[in-house]
């Protein structure tokens, strides 16, 4: 089959980007296709239009950096575009994307999957109010439009990215009422060797936590929101201590607020893996359910190659030699004799891999937060179905996600099963009594992001539609 | 100087204001940027109702994931955290009702 393009990436965070920088040095054309404008992903997303100058952050920097050698690179960067579907033949990968409302097909002799993760948000009551954000998504708000969330900010999840969201609220010149995090002081303390393998970011860290002391802002460690109230968007959440399994005890105390910002760690988008056929396997050091991999990046499908936190939650700097040498394997594949040392790429990368995956301990939720979730939450967003609605399905022989899914609508929704599947593989997981890793998510099903129908439908005339001929009687 | 927790707010320079209308009333936002960041600084933090229990929702996962955000323009629904702001848009909220 002749392909539109060698190599195609879709993602364009630190993965996707030096996957398709690296592929390009080997003289394979490479396109790059992203769902934002500019390349850079979550950690590095650039800033809007509206922003004419600011004052320099790292990963302005980061990003910056890498934006330019994109643009100084043979790549072919595909920017403000959707990849809704992948479909494999024997020799070639087909990708179905919209641009501008068309939808377009590219076809491609290696794919390079980097779409990176999403965030996972334990519901609880009043959580879908207007008001309350995930904390990946204030910091794509930070970094895009440069602007507070709110007036007064609870900042409440786990992991690093409380304090930077915190920080970064107060730098932009929001308020922030408190801290809450899961973690105790002793969790950091634990974390604190792998951290010294990347002395500015502990000292990033220590800067920001000694800023909220000095500024009187409270941090309730071991301590998580329980409750979020309001009429049209919020107004204060209630919050308990938490026991070492992270499960809510003890008397409520309140804080008001105008905003709060939720996040207990994140997980691989693995949609887009789903579709390209490769399987998936449990890993709960990594955030869940992610894709099956062999080293540099190699799957289970010729061709296709995965890097990134999509492939395991392990941070932003792992995910740059992880596309690097996603990268190699792409052109390796494709007959190129390596030039680069391969080995010099692995050892860095099992050093940066260190790093995050000491902080995705610190983020990744203990069993007790699940209690969170009370009968009466909603659990699905798009589509309003609460936690008892959902085990009444199971007392009725709902027995998978799946199940779930077509039964109660619970994941059918316009976000596609985003933002509740974890909570309901946990439920099920309890009902049943067995491992989540026993608990797969639903079949991936096109579109990955919603498209019109009119976009799919394209331009066609009546006389083009093939027509079969009627069955024999 | 080293600042401990430096306050950036003054030092960012912005494209000059321009007027976009939701649902009819006219609001001021930095050209080219999100609606969702708009919207967020009129303290406009009701964009829709939940099409089960109406219940209100606003800009949640803020990458164009969660679908909360929806709005129409031109009859198209897009994700406010996906819109850039440019002179005259208009946009239609997915609100039942507004708030009085």
């Amino acid at each position: 089959m002749i392909t539109d393009t060698d190599i195609a990436v879709i993602g364009a965070g630190p993965a996707g980007c030096n996957a398709a920088l690296l592929a390009a040095e080997y003289d394979f054309s490479v396109v790059m296709l992203d769902e934002q404008v500019s390349p850079g992903g979550q950690v590095w997303r650039a800033k809007s239009p509206a922003i004419l100058s600011a004052p320099e952050t790292p990963e302005s920097v980061a990003g910056e950096s890498v934006r330019n050698a994109i643009s100084q690179s043979n790549v072919t960067h595909l920017g403000g575009v959707r990849v809704w579907h992948i479909e494999r033949s024997e020799d070639a990968f087909v990708i179905h994307y919209e641009n501008a409302g068309v939808s377009i097909s590219l076809s491609c002799r290696c794919l390079v999957i980097a779409t990176g993760a999403r965030e996972t948000i334990q519901p609880i009551p009043g959580w879908t109010l207007p008001g309350v954000v995930g904390m990946a998504g204030a910091t794509s708000i930070f970094k895009q439009d440069l602007i507070p969330i709110g007036s007064k900010m609870v900042v409440s999840g786990t992991g690093p990215l409380v304090f930077f969201v915190a920080a970064e609220q107060q730098r932009l010149g929001g308020e922030v009422a408190a801290i809450v995090t899961s973690n105790t002081l002793l969790d950091w303390i634990k974390a604190l060797p792998a951290m010294l393998l990347r002395p500015g970011l502990l000292f990033r860290g220590l800067r920001w936590i000694t800023a909220m002391y000095v500024n009187r802002i409270p941090i309730y460690w071991g301590h998580t929101v329980t409750r979020v109230e309001g009429e049209s968007s919020v107004s204060r959440v209630e919050f308990k201590k938490i026991s070492k399994d992270w499960t809510p005890q003890g008397q409520p105390r309140f804080i008001e607020c105008d905003c709060v910002s939720l996040g207990s760690g994140l997980i691989s988008a693995f949609e887009s893996f789903q579709l390209a056929g490769i399987s998936l396997e449990h890993n709960s050091d990594l955030g869940g359910w992610i894709p099956k991999q062999e080293q540099d990046g190699r799957t289970n499908v010729g061709g296709c190659f995965i890097c990134g936190d999509g492939a395991g939650i392990r941070g932003s700097l792992a995910a740059e030699t992880h596309g690097k040498l996603a990268g190699l394997s792409a052109v390796a594949f494709l007959g190129a004799k390596i030039n680069h040392s391969i080995v010099k790429l692995r050892r860095e990368y099992t050093r940066a891999a260190s790093f995050g995956e000491a902080m995705s301990k610190l983020s990744i939720p203990r069993p007790g937060l699940t209690k969170l979730t009370t009968a009466k939450t909603v659990v699905c967003r798009c589509e309003g179905i609460t936690r008892a609605e959902i085990e009444d399905e199971m007392n009725l022989g709902a027995q998978s996600t799946i199940s779930v899914k077509s039964g109660v609508r619970a994941g059918m929704g316009p976000c596609g099963g985003k933002f509740c599947q974890t909570a309901i593989t946990d439920l099920i997981a309890k009902t049943k009594s067995c491992p989540v890793s026993q608990i797969a998510p639903p079949t991936a099903r096109p579109p990955l992001r919603p498209i019109s129908v009119n976009t799919l439908a394209g331009d066609f005339d009546y006389s083009d539609l093939p027509i079969s001929k009627p069955s024999p009687l | 100087m080293f600042q401990l927790a430096p306050n950036h707010q003054d030092d960012i320079v912005r494209t000059a204001k321009i007027r976009f209308t939701f649902d009819g009333e006219s609001f001021l936002a930095h050209e080219g940027e999100t609606l969702a960041a708009a919207l967020m600084r009129a303290k406009l933090l009701h964009i829709r109702d939940a099409p089960g229990d109406e219940s209100p929702r606003g800009v949640f996962c803020c990458m164009g994931l969660c679908q909360e955000c929806v709005v129409q323009v031109d009859g198209k629904t897009i994700e406010s955290c996906r819109l850039s702001v440019s002179p005259d848009l208009h946009v239609t909220s997915l609100r039942r009702q507004l708030d009085t």
